[in-house]
């Protein structure tokens, strides 16, 4: 990867690649834009869980072309946001990597592995160099990021040049949470939100990590919505922005779980999302936002033989 | 539900101007009773209502939110409608998944020659919500008057 980037930059078909470095820890990942002086710290590995079609729309003012490293389910992201005319296909050079599942460190942390200094792979086993010592896990597929879990498969959608092997790695259905949600009574469901929305301390992480979220001004960012700033836990205000979040990606977003990547308080912000997703898909046919350039989403389309808004009622709630 | 004394229902009927708002007027001037705490809100078409006015409303004391616009088919500006009904779909199917009472949002199509309708649909629409009583998941205490 870093020689074929190293190739580009000499060729000078490209200024400068987006990509992955090391962040403030050893195992940290952090996206970066590098220059042939610099682009030899560039890491890919199983640690590199940042989405980077979202970083593109900021290149796009700048000079001479970029290289990009899409991994398979960043490729929808980056069909979604050339949909939207976000990002220039002129100016970009994607590469296709091969992912075989990301991991998650707080998973490792939830094992009980504390002092994490570094990890490394070594085929399907992960040595974790620690304060303590070191430890093993024998098998990655155990620590992998929930959004791997609900792989959209191995396939790039970006045609273009591929690097590596892809793994699917979806484990059982990527509805199931969803579909549990909506079997439990209103009551239930009610104190489910309260207690994952609440816990919200409206950082943004989530809305400036999100492809789907690249407006240059953000309704959020207007101090007059009411929804600027932290309010009492019991308030409404954090359901209020958070749906109305997922209502503004709803038919954009890819399902690419960034938010609830890297939500500090690790709300699963994607079950939101993927209520929207698994709606759409149920009430206006399959859709899989990204899957190609030029799509319509369901959300600027009708038909005049939808359903009314009262579906919702006689569906039974939430369920079909 | 422990009720207030005096508890009545705060109801926000969106309308749109070129059909609903019409009905609403002509419930009126056909001497059509309808709820007096149902609280019109003009829009220009039923797809001008932006999900976060919704929302809005609730968080503001609202119990109950009601949009009202041209039939399908009829919109002043063509497709509108059929817009807000996609978006109107998602939201409320949005709310019930956080827990609010799925009786609680409702849409109707009212024409300008609907002025019976308006008013039974109002009617009915209170009574659900008395019947619901107040709604205490969506306020906001900041927003709340004493």
């Amino acid at each position: 990867m870093i020689e074929r980037a190293r190739e580009l930059l000499a060729s000078g078909e490209v200024n400068r690649v987006l990509a992955w470095e090391k962040g403030e820890n050893d195992f940290d990942r952090t996206p970066a834009v590098f220059t042939a002086d610099n682009v030899d710290s560039l890491v890919y590995d199983g640690l590199c869980g940042p989405n980077l079609s979202k970083y593109l729309v900021g290149e796009m003012e700048k000079e001479g072309k970029i290289l990009v490293f899409l991994k398979p389910c960043d490729s929808y992201s980056y069909n979604q946001l050339a949909t939207e005319h976000r990002i220039d296909l002129e100016k970009v050079v994607p590469i296709a990597v091969g992912c075989r599942g990301k991991i998650d460190v707080e998973k490792l942390r939830a094992k009980g592995i504390k002092g994490i200094l570094s990890v490394t792979e070594d085929g399907d086993k992960l040595l974790v160099k620690t304060l303590y010592g070191d430890a093993v896990v024998e098998n990655r597929k155990e620590v992998l990021l929930d959004k791997c879990l609900a792989c959209k498969g191995k396939e790039h959608v970006v045609e273009c040049e591929v690097i590596g092997e892809s793994e699917d790695t979806t484990e059982g259905d990527k509805f199931g949470i969803v579909a549990k949600l909506e079997a439990m009574t209103p009551d239930e469901r009610f104190a489910f939100w309260r207690g994952e929305l609440s816990k919200c301390i409206r950082c943004n992480a989530c809305r400036n990590v999100c492809p789907a979220c690249s407006c240059v001004k953000c309704v959020f960012d207007n101090p007059n919505t009411g929804v600027a700033n932290k309010a009492a836990a019991d308030d409404f205000e954090e359901n209020m922005f958070h749906i109305i979040r997922a209502f503004h990606v709803a038919g954009r977003c890819t399902d690419c779980g960034e938010c609830s990547r890297v939500c500090p308080q690790h709300i699963p912000l994607h079950l939101l999302n993927r209520k929207f997703i698994k709606d759409i898909n149920e009430i206006y046919g399959g859709y899989q936002a990204g899957a190609e350039i030029g799509q319509r989403h369901p959300l600027e389309n009708f038909d005049k033989g939808d359903c009314e808004p009262s579906v919702v009622h006689v569906r039974g709630g939430a369920r079909k | 539900m422990p009720m207030k004394e005096n508890w009545t229902p705060t109801i926000v009927a969106f309308c749109c101007n070129w059909c609903s708002y019409a009905g609403a007027d002509l419930a009126g001037s056909s001497r059509l009773s309808y709820p007096a705490n149902v609280k019109i809100i003009r829009i220009p078409c039923s797809c001008r209502l932006n999900p976060m006015f919704v929302l809005r409303a609730f968080q503001r004391g609202a119990d109950g939110v009601i949009l009202c616009g041209c039939h399908p088919g009829d919109c002043h500006y063509t497709t509108g409608n059929y817009y807000a009904r996609r978006r109107m779909t998602l939201l409320f199917s949005m709310l019930d998944y956080l827990g609010i009472d799925r009786r609680r949002t409702r849409v109707e199509w009212v024409s300008a020659a609907e002025g019976a309708k308006f008013s039974a649909t109002m009617n009915d629409f209170a009574r659900t919500i008395a019947e619901l009583g107040e709604n205490v998941r969506l306020g906001d205490l900041r927003c709340k008057q004493e």
